[in-house]
């Protein structure tokens, strides 16, 4: 397999801002990586040097097998570029827009119609197709700036920060609609600072705070390197936690945690469901009365707080 | 090869933006509404009092008026480029492989087609008040095609300053400090030689006076009694004219460039 898009050490500095400091990526062809990070942490920046918006300090980028500083203009051609504030003209209709899109990649007249007409069936939005965008819901913008970025069907597409400012629903129709378009062999590099869309969208991700890639895996792998499995489980009383700490003490594999105040009980395990069934036989065995118990995988939070001391969201850091 | 493509990516940004005048109706409408306005204040409120030996104030007067009119109207590349950059459309053009300096010349062309309309509006209000024309036609069309040149050599200093100032708002104060001095410091509503000496020289050498001069040869509004100053640019208004055309492209058209390059690498 080839790699689509392939970073070295990309510097980028804003006066005494480091945005980039030294990336290192790599995206193999034809997969979804997702770039997660918080606010800041350099992913809009790694995106506009990939797309040849911005030049890096130093490092080298290439994407399709191009260099972004000396092959920019073939390259162009073979990106497509969903950004973080939707890139469409208010005053244009939706069609105006796609179309102009079309003629500036160069399709000539008749195709660059042809093909906004396509795209804007397939992303629901025939209905509204002549009439300005300026009308248009966030939603539909999102989904028309996509539209944008698929007009000469790129092999490497860039989708920063998709869903940021979409309400659930719109976000769960631009999900299903980013699954859609990867299944045709396209590289997507999406970035995003929700741990659930890069969960459930990307092949693999690449966790970056301060301009670098600091772990990179698929999902699984991730949350394996903070831990395994846990159990947690509730109880009523104090009385019964500590019945339940002794009862489980040897299926833990490391440190359990209790919370006294909500009678709460964490117990790091191997194993899996039949650690489950065995734990649950032994507190009926011993009557513990039960209240909630559940087999728990790390979420990607609790990776990213690992892993940069701060959550995803990046409001508070600990 | 390449410039062809320039022009092809660059009539598609133009009609992107002319879609906008058609979308936004208003934007024209007050274009005009501004110097129908001073052809109202000066034909009816000031030019009573301001002399012309030989001829009507308002023959006079309207020349100065088109000439302040494309002035203005050039202002508009400015503050639109400054609008464009502030928003997402930039990146996306930018990401696209079309020529890089086809917003550039998009948004001159447009703007380009805007001051025309807005001549035209004139030249009915000209009628309107009672200015004539008393050239021939062709050298009637020679005025409006040098107001136009003119017009579209202007918006390219007007897209740098936009470009570097970088914001809509600023743009709108910044570029006052140009087109007052330009548009008032010449032979635009009074003779120039009726001005305090410094003001004279400035005038006298004031790209708008040639220009306004040259638009009242070419359409006829001159009269004997009140002969052009003694200077070279007024006294060859036209190929002054066309030679601050020339000079205006040659500094601006390659500083607009560098600067849009400049504006939107961040």
């Amino acid at each position: 397999m080839t790699d689509a898009i392939v970073a070295e050490g990309l510097v980028k500095r804003y006066g005494s801002v480091v945005a980039l400091n030294g990336l290192d990526l790599r995206v193999e062809e034809g997969t979804i990586m997702g770039l997660l990070g918080p606010n800041g942490a350099g992913k809009t920046t790694a995106v506009r040097v990939f797309t040849t918006l911005l030049e890096a300090d130093e490092g080298t980028a290439r994407v399709a097998g191009l260099d972004v500083r000396k092959q920019a203009d073939e390259l162009r051609k073979n990106i497509g570029l969903s950004g973080q504030y939707a890139a469409v003209d208010d005053n244009l209709t939706g069609f105006e827009n796609l179309d102009m899109v079309g003629r500036l990649y160069h399709l000539g007249r008749a195709r660059s119609r042809e093909r906004a007409r396509e795209l804007l069936a397939r992303f629901d939005l025939e209905d509204a197709a002549d009439r300005p965008v300026k009308g248009y819901s966030g939603g539909m913008r999102r989904r028309l700036d996509l539209a944008g970025a698929l007009v000469a069907k790129p092999s490497v597409l860039f989708l920063d920060e998709p869903t940021t400012g979409l309400d659930p629903r719109s976000r769960l129709g631009m999900w299903d609609v980013i699954e859609e378009l990867v299944k045709g062999g396209t590289t997507l590099l999406l970035t995003t600072q929700y741990l659930e869309e890069a969960d459930r969208l990307a092949d693999q991700i690449a966790v970056i705070d301060h301009g670098q890639v600091i772990a990179e895996g698929t999902a699984d792998q991730l949350k394996d390197q903070v831990g395994g499995e846990r159990l947690e489980l509730s109880v009523a009383t104090n009385a019964e936690l500590a019945i339940a700490r002794s009862t489980l003490a040897d299926l833990a594999v490391g440190p359990m945690e209790t919370d006294e105040r909500q009678h709460h009980l964490t117990v790091p395990i191997a194993g899996g469901s039949a650690v489950l069934i065995e734990a649950i036989r032994r507190l009926d065995g011993e009557a513990v009365k039960v209240l909630d118990v559940g087999l728990r995988r790390p979420t990607l939070d609790d990776v990213f707080l690992t892993l940069t001391g701060h959550h995803a969201d990046g409001e508070d850091e600990k | 090869m390449k410039l062809l493509h320039a022009l092809a990516d660059g009539s598609v940004v133009a009609k992107r933006n002319l879609i906008k005048i058609k979308r936004v109706p208003d934007l024209l409408v007050f274009a005009t509404i501004m110097p129908i306005m001073f052809v109202l204040l000066f034909a009816y409120v000031f030019g009573g009092s301001i002399e012309i030996p030989g001829m009507d104030y308002r023959e006079f007067l309207m020349a100065g008026i088109f000439a302040q009119t494309v002035l203005f109207g050039a202002t508009i590349t400015g503050s639109g480029l400054a609008e464009d950059i502030t928003k997402g459309i930039i990146d996306r053009f930018r990401s696209l492989p079309m020529a890089r300096s086809a917003v550039l010349i998009g948004r001159t062309t447009s703007d380009l087609v805007n001051n025309a309309l807005v001549v035209v509006i004139m030249m009915l209000s000209g009628l309107v008040v009672g200015w004539r024309i008393h050239s021939s036609p062709l050298e009637a069309l020679a005025g409006v095609g040098l107001l136009l040149l003119f017009a579209y050599a202007f918006s390219w200093a007007m897209a740098w300053v936009g470009l570097l100032v970088r914001s809509p708002e600023v743009f709108n104060n910044a570029s006052f400090i140009f087109i007052f001095p330009l548009s008032y410091i010449a032979n635009t509503f009074v003779q120039s030689e009726k001005l305090p000496t410094v003001l004279r020289h400035f005038a006298e050498w004031n790209p708008v006076s040639a220009v306004t001069q040259a638009t009242r040869e070419l359409f006829g509004n001159t009269s004997p009694l009140s002969p052009a100053p003694d200077v070279w640019p007024l006294q060859h208004p036209v190929l002054a004219s066309l030679g601050w055309v020339v000079i205006f492209l040659l500094i601006f058209v390659p500083l607009a460039n560098s600067q849009y390059k400049r504006a939107v690498a961040r």
